[in-house]
């Protein structure tokens, strides 16, 4: 490409991938859409880039954690062809679920609706399986609109790949504890300046369930070991008190 | 310049009179109109008595134990206002209902045919008195806000004076009470103020929708003029095999027919403002009404509308067959980004155009947004509800709700499964809510897996203890390298969830 038509480009807001590294300025003039604090470390831009596309494999709970920050930073997004996806999950990991749009059956031609999406929200994740040079396409529709596209599982063109390698929770004892805590070992790569390998240990769940009651309470987490359906009504009445509804 | 000026008629105290009609209730005793626990319409005769709009209904019982109490029903008022409607347009053709007890007519018709605005109110009032036995009052000015607010002081503005006659009203004249609080501690009291402040600076101060306020209170009209004249292809219409005669199944083609107006707007990002709904019946009798909204209007609003309109027709007019033909012809459109703008905020702008966009290629269900309601399970607590369309809780979430697990499955599921104990049998829940054995084996779409640890079980709804118990129950499994939540319902399991 000439170096005009790169310039002019950049002047639409169309950046090469080789330029997808991460500036302080980034975050503060919104090129970068912010996350929850432990995905930062995955994303070589420490959040979602505007304009990239983000592959996430292995893992719901990945998929719909990397949506959180945003949503509740504001910004918009939609979740296409996933119509099982977990809304309470969704919400108990952080996303508004008020700015979030389910399109659960894009029909047999899902390329103009997703197109749509990425016209006019921040976040378009994709979970139905899509022909490469479609991909291919929303990848570049993504990145002129500076909209981050996020794919379920292997997409032809992805700028950072995050691949769920394990996904454990907090065993279970035979009739008494519940699962709580999720635990999510992580592998990112991709291309360019991104491709750096990382893993990281994301831990999710502590925050929500162990909410002190009384300020000033320790958040530890130390259940007693014969906690019983009791103790688990007492923490979904916490819960209920403690967890942020949307306005 | 085109003329804007209008006439409005207005009924006071609407929804008292039509609950009153309704019910041959009288106008010596005091009457008022609640909706939930809020006093939204009074008779004169409460008024007397101290009531007031927006007062709790205990507090006014109290005030006056003698007060008769109607619950709001929009359908009711529409249904006895149309012989109102019907009544004004004999005098001035071209009406537009704004809402029951409200309609607006370009004033040039009638104040060129009775020489005078003051002459034209005068007989519309009579005429409506005489043949609806229903009390009016007529304002003319320029804009639909400002001739609406002089129709309830009963004065004729003259041209050109629109904002004079504004200026020294409160703001609590505006229908925005956030808006009207914060323009009250910013020391803004009257219209007058308010439209002093500059145009951008309203904008770029209070947002988006406030300008149409500050438009409304510098008496220009809540739009500015010369829209898209709508396309005659946007219109829809369907002929019934069945004609149309109870009121059910005109609510149901109502509904309908307001979903394929609403698709085919949207599809074009256009929202309706005014709306006309025409009907012809099996004696080839043709109905014609124009519904105008000060806001775009939303698939319910068109829905609300024509069902208000069918009712009216059918109830009040003297119909000698159903009816055969329905058209909703959208007489007015805006871009249909507007349509929510005043929901959410300028930000929002391109993000609502987009999922209007999308509904518009897959229909109104294509697009759903999450409601979080009350309840334990992960599917009970979450309803999905078609954009664009109320977002309110049925069950309270806050409330607090026994057995509701802390985390909830990323993917939901709903397959029968297997679940065994170490001799092969299969593992049941007892009425004390214990499990019946160890469970050891899962079979999920007939892949086998050694069960390391479970929990549970959970009741699965209050009924649980009812004399006729509801036999289900929750329980978490874990494998080796996943995790699953249980359902048993009816005697089998079934895969509620997977926390992957």
């Amino acid at each position: 490409m000439s170096r005009s038509a790169t310039a002019s480009l950049a002047a639409l807001g169309v950046n090469p991938a080789s330029e997808l590294t991460s500036t302080t300025t980034d975050h503060t003039t919104g090129r970068v859409l912010p996350v929850r604090g432990e995905l930062a470390g995955l994303l070589p831009w420490g959040g979602l880039r505007r304009g990239s596309t983000v592959s996430v494999g292995g893992s719901t709970s990945l998929l719909l954690a990397l949506l959180a920050g945003a949503t509740a930073d504001g910004c918009w997004a939609a979740v296409v062809g996933l119509p099982q996806v977990g809304v309470l999950a969704a919400a108990e990991l952080g996303v508004s679920v008020q700015r979030l749009a389910l399109v659960p059956r894009p029909g047999s031609d899902p390329g103009p609706v997703i197109a749509a999406l990425l016209d006019g929200l921040d976040l378009v994740a994709v979970a139905c399986p899509l022909p490469p040079s479609l991909a291919r396409r929303l990848t570049a529709r993504a990145r002129q609109r500076r909209a981050v596209l996020i794919a379920c599982g292997s997409w032809p063109s992805a700028d950072v790949e995050l691949t769920a390698e394990s996904v454990r929770w907090n065993p279970l004892d035979d009739g008494a504890e519940t699962l709580r805590r999720q635990e999510i070992s992580v592998r990112s790569g991709g291309r360019g300046s991104a491709g750096k390998p990382r893993h990281v240990l994301l831990t999710f769940g502590e925050e929500e369930i162990e909410l002190p009651l009384v300020a000033g309470e320790p958040a530890g987490s130390d259940e007693p070991a014969d906690a019983g359906p009791d103790r688990v009504d007492e923490l979904a009445a916490k819960r209920a008190t403690t967890r942020g509804r949307p306005a | 310049m085109k003329d804007t000026r209008l006439l409005a008629v207005w009924c006071p105290d609407w929804p008292v009179v039509a609950a009153c009609t309704a019910t041959g209730t009288g106008q010596h005793v005091p009457v008022a109109v609640v909706d939930g626990n809020e006093i939204v319409s009074t008779s004169a005769v409460a008024r007397a008595e101290g009531i007031r709009r927006a007062m709790r209904k205990r507090m006014a019982e109290s005030m006056c134990p003698e007060l008769i109490t109607f619950e709001h029903d929009p359908q009711r008022d529409a249904r006895f206002f149309e012989p109102v409607a019907a009544a004004v347009e004999e005098i001035a053709p071209g009406i537009e209902v704004v809402q029951p007890g409200l309609v607006a007519v370009p004033a040039r018709g009638p104040v060129g045919y009775f020489k005078s605005a003051e002459q034209a109110a005068e007989r519309i009032v009579d005429h409506i008195a005489v043949h609806t036995n229903v009390e009016a009052q007529v304002g003319v000015a320029d804009s639909l806000f400002a001739a609406t607010k002089a129709a309830h002081r009963n004065v004729i503005v003259p041209p050109g004076r629109t904002a004079e006659f504004l200026g020294p009203l409160g703001v609590h004249e505006l229908d925005s009470p956030e808006l009207v609080d914060l323009l009250r501690r910013l020391g803004l009291k009257t219209l007058g103020a308010f439209a002093e402040v500059p145009e951008n600076a309203v904008a770029s101060r209070f947002g988006g929708p406030a300008t149409r306020q500050h438009r409304l209170a510098r008496g220009l009209p809540e739009r500015p003029l010369d829209k898209r004249r709508p396309a005659p292809e946007l219109a829809v219409a369907e002929t019934f095999d069945e004609p149309v005669d109870r009121i059910d199944s005109a609510a149901f083609a109502a509904k309908i027919l307001s979903e394929r107006l609403h698709e085919n707007l949207a599809s074009r990002s256009l929202a309706c403002t005014r709306l006309g709904i025409h009907a012809r019946t099996e004696n080839d009798e043709e109905l014609h009404r124009v519904w105008r909204a000060a806001e775009p209007l939303t698939p319910r609003g068109i829905a609300d509308r024509v069902r208000w309109q069918l009712d009216g027709w059918l109830t009040r007019e003297r119909l000698t067959s159903g009816i055969r033909t329905l058209t909703l012809e959208p007489v007015e459109v805006v871009n249909g980004t507007a349509l929510q703008l005043g929901l959410w905020g300028h930000d929002d702008e391109r993000a609502v155009r987009a999922l209007l966009h999308v509904q518009g290629l897959l229909g109104p269900d294509g697009v759903l947004t999450p409601v979080l309601d009350g309840g334990r399970g992960p599917k009970e607590q979450v309803r999905l509800v078609p954009w664009g369309d109320e977002r309110v809780p049925s069950t309270n979430p806050d409330h607090p709700w026994p057995g509701r697990l802390p985390r909830a499955p990323a993917t939901l599921a709903d397959d029968p499964v297997v679940l065994k104990d170490a001799d092969g049998d299969e593992v049941g829940v007892t009425g004390r809510l214990e499990l019946t054995a160890q469970p050891k084996k899962l079979t999920v779409k007939g892949r086998t897996q050694e069960i390391s640890a479970w929990a549970g079980p959970w009741p699965v709804d209050e009924r649980w203890w009812a004399p006729d118990p509801h036999r289900a129950a929750r329980i978490q499994v874990q494998t080796n390298d996943q995790a699953f939540l249980l359902i048993r319902r009816d005697q089998r399991w079934f895969l509620e969830g997977v926390y992957d």
